[in-house]
């Protein structure tokens, strides 16, 4: 401290700050930088990631062969469905624990409904949905005005729902399966809508230029895309434009970032949960429907623990577990490296048992990763 | 004799047993900055939560522009004309600057079902009107959450302003400010007031109070002990009511005092 005594005296320099011009302590952000702050940008490298180890291990020829790929799409499109429900849900700050049921409980409304009642398919399919979206009135109905945490609300339809399932099918049946439900009588019109291929010419084609394998008369191994991943596409863009493009959107935005400030600016923020929980009851049901297409049957127990899955997978896709930030398109992200995972794991001949072990700490990462882009989305410069 | 922005007659708010308010008269005339003082518990909160519909008043009326109001919520206030950014400023962190300038009352275009918010016209609107009171935002797109906490008030004072409030109301909306930030909020506490608009202002501080208001409604314990004009009332004056009828040379005389002992 060896300061010149007329130096106090002087007046000290003083950056001025000015209203309109740029503010020269704001760093240029690059295209880059703007990329990585989107909330997607950890999915996106966790995904490149997970496609070059699995690449790098034996097994990868077969994983990513047309119908490695077509397994692990499935698996991912079959959470993927729920992914952009339970995102937007989740956004709107808000959880909805009883969908694994509620794909259980759907099975056996349309089973029950065609083979007890022999109701058409598409009528059992469409009531299936009619029970999805009063269940789904429910949970939202219960949580808006009891204000519960929507954790133990729907905590509690998880247990009412599974319990309403195997309870029903055993009293009516004498059994916890529904099988034969395509049969009687049978709809492929209906069947088809949901457990089809599209493009089954293009793959045809393929498969006489000798591009894909073919089985011994002619017909390609994969037959075309299956409906789930077309549902899974069709699913995820409505979410997504929904989610950024419409009113509501900003709605489900704000509902989350704080439900307070929304409803006196005038959000109807219950109408927007409720709303919510019906889409994730309705996007279970879809699923159910597929599945019980795909297998011809219902059981009792389908879809248990599949509400945590799709959490993990929109947790994973950057949706924040607080609410108010994320976006559908990381949920699909999301759902596709669980799917890759589940199949990678499998195709390279790793134990099973390890597939847990990683979820439990993708899930870690993940959180850890949000909470960092959230800080950097609102500008903080944590941890530095 | 113009007819007042806004006025308070007689109003009094009870919460069971206990006199938040008691017979409060004031009026705000377009044009016009009118500083509300008092100390802690004075009953500043339960007015401006009258005035923006947040409470009811238990006994009294509510004026706008001559014509009685009953305010049954803050929204049914803000249609009336009177808009009031509350210290939390009715803005959500994590969301764009366009997306919180329109929130609940977003611009939309296309037809049903393909009906869908105008982002575009939001965000070129929202930076038009920050413009206007004469901030510049770097992107309209960027995070409220980014933004300081002077340019965060800033937002929800020209949001107020675009939507044609007529009466805005601001709580303390420079307490927790620096220097260059707080003057940056006065200007445009002062811009509002040259457009037209009746400004109440809630604060704390004499020195952000003074220079911008043009009266001051004084309330003590729940009453009011009347409103002056500027030129009615000296600074000093209005320190004394500000620090709660304290006599701030018996304080200052009880500091020196206590330094003198330690020293």
């Amino acid at each position: 401290m060896a300061d010149d005594r007329t130096d106090v005296a002087k007046t000290p320099e003083i950056a001025r700050k000015s209203l309109s011009a740029p503010d020269e302590r704001i760093a240029r952000t690059s295209r880059f930088t703007l990329a990585m702050r989107r909330p997607e940008a950890g999915v996106v490298v966790g995904l490149i990631a997970t496609f070059v180890i699995f690449a790098l291990l034996p097994g990868a020829e077969s994983l990513y062969s047309l119908q490695g790929a077509m397994t692990f799409l499935t698996l991912s499109a079959e959470l993927g469905i729920l992914a952009a429900a339970v995102a937007l849900l989740i956004i709107a700050g808000e959880f909805d624990l009883s969908i694994g049921s509620m794909i259980g409980f759907a099975g056996v409304v349309i089973g029950i409904l065609v083979t007890i009642l022999h109701w058409p398919l598409w009528a059992s399919i469409g009531t299936a949905f009619l029970v999805a979206l009063l269940v789904g009135y429910l949970n939202g109905y219960i949580t808006v005005r009891t204000r519960l945490p929507s954790f133990i609300v729907t905590l509690a339809s998880l247990f009412i729902l599974r319990g309403l399932s195997i309870g029903i099918t055993r009293a009516v049946t004498g059994r916890t399966q529904i099988p034969y439900i395509l049969d009687n009588p049978p709809d492929p019109w209906t069947a088809a809508l949901f457990n089809g291929h599209v493009l089954t010419g293009l793959f045809q084609w393929m498969g006489d230029k000798g591009w894909i394998g073919v089985k011994g008369d002619g017909t390609p191994f994969v037959p075309g895309i299956p409906m789930s991943i077309v549902w899974w596409v069709a699913v995820t863009a409505l979410a997504g434009w929904v989610l950024t493009q419409t009113r509501f959107g900003n709605w489900i935005y704000a509902a989350g970032g704080d439900p307070v400030v929304a409803r006196n600016v005038g959000v109807p923020v219950a109408r927007v949960k409720i709303t919510l929980f019906i889409a994730t009851a309705a996007a279970a049901t879809l699923l159910a429907t597929i599945q019980v297409m795909e297998a011809g049957s219902a059981d009792t127990v389908r879809g248990t623990l599949k509400e945590f899955e799709a959490i993990i997978a929109a947790v994973i896709g950057g949706v924040l577990l607080t609410g108010g930030y994320g976006t559908v398109l990381g949920a699909a992200f999301g759902a596709l490296i669980f799917g890759l995972v589940q199949m990678g794991i499998f195709y390279t001949g790793i134990d099973t048992d390890w597939f847990k072990v990683f979820l439990g700490l993708v899930i870690l990462v993940a959180v850890l990763v949000n909470n960092y882009a959230r800080a950097r989305a609102l500008g903080e410069r944590s941890g530095s | 004799m113009t007819v007042p922005a806004i006025e308070l007659r007689n109003v009094s708010k009870r919460f069971g047993s206990v006199i938040a308010l008691n017979d409060v008269s004031m009026a705000v005339r377009a044009g016009e900055v009118h500083c509300l003082l008092g100390d802690n518990g004075a009953g500043k909160s339960t007015l401006i939560k009258l005035l923006s519909g947040v409470y009811r008043p238990t006994e009294g009326e509510i004026l706008v522009e001559g014509r009685r109001v009953d305010f049954r919520s803050p929204r049914d206030a803000a249609e009336a004309g009177v808009a009031t950014v509350f210290q939390d400023l009715g803005l959500i962190p994590l969301m764009s600057i366009a997306r919180n300038f329109f929130l609940g009352r977003e611009p939309v275009r296309g037809i049903f079902p393909f009906r869908r918010f105008d982002k575009d016209l939001a965000n070129r609107v929202a930076r038009q009107a920050l413009i206007d009171v004469g901030i510049q935002v770097r992107d309209p797109t960027q995070a409220v959450g980014t933004l300081s906490g002077g340019e965060r008030q800033s937002v929800a004072i020209a949001r107020a302003i675009h939507f044609g409030a007529r009466v805005l109301i601001l709580d303390e909306p420079t307490s927790a400010l620096g220097v260059h930030q707080a003057a940056m909020v006065l200007k445009f506490v002062i811009e509002a007031r040259l457009r037209g608009l009746a400004v109440i202002l809630i604060t704390h501080n004499i020195n952000h109070a003074y220079p911008v208001a043009d009266t001051f409604t004084l309330l003590n314990r729940g009453t009011s002990k009347g409103t002056f004009r500027k030129s009615e009332i000296s600074r000093d004056e209005v320190v004394r009511i500000m620090s709660g009828g304290e006599d701030m040379a018996a304080v200052e005389r009880e500091i020196a005092d206590l330094l003198s002992r330690v020293s």
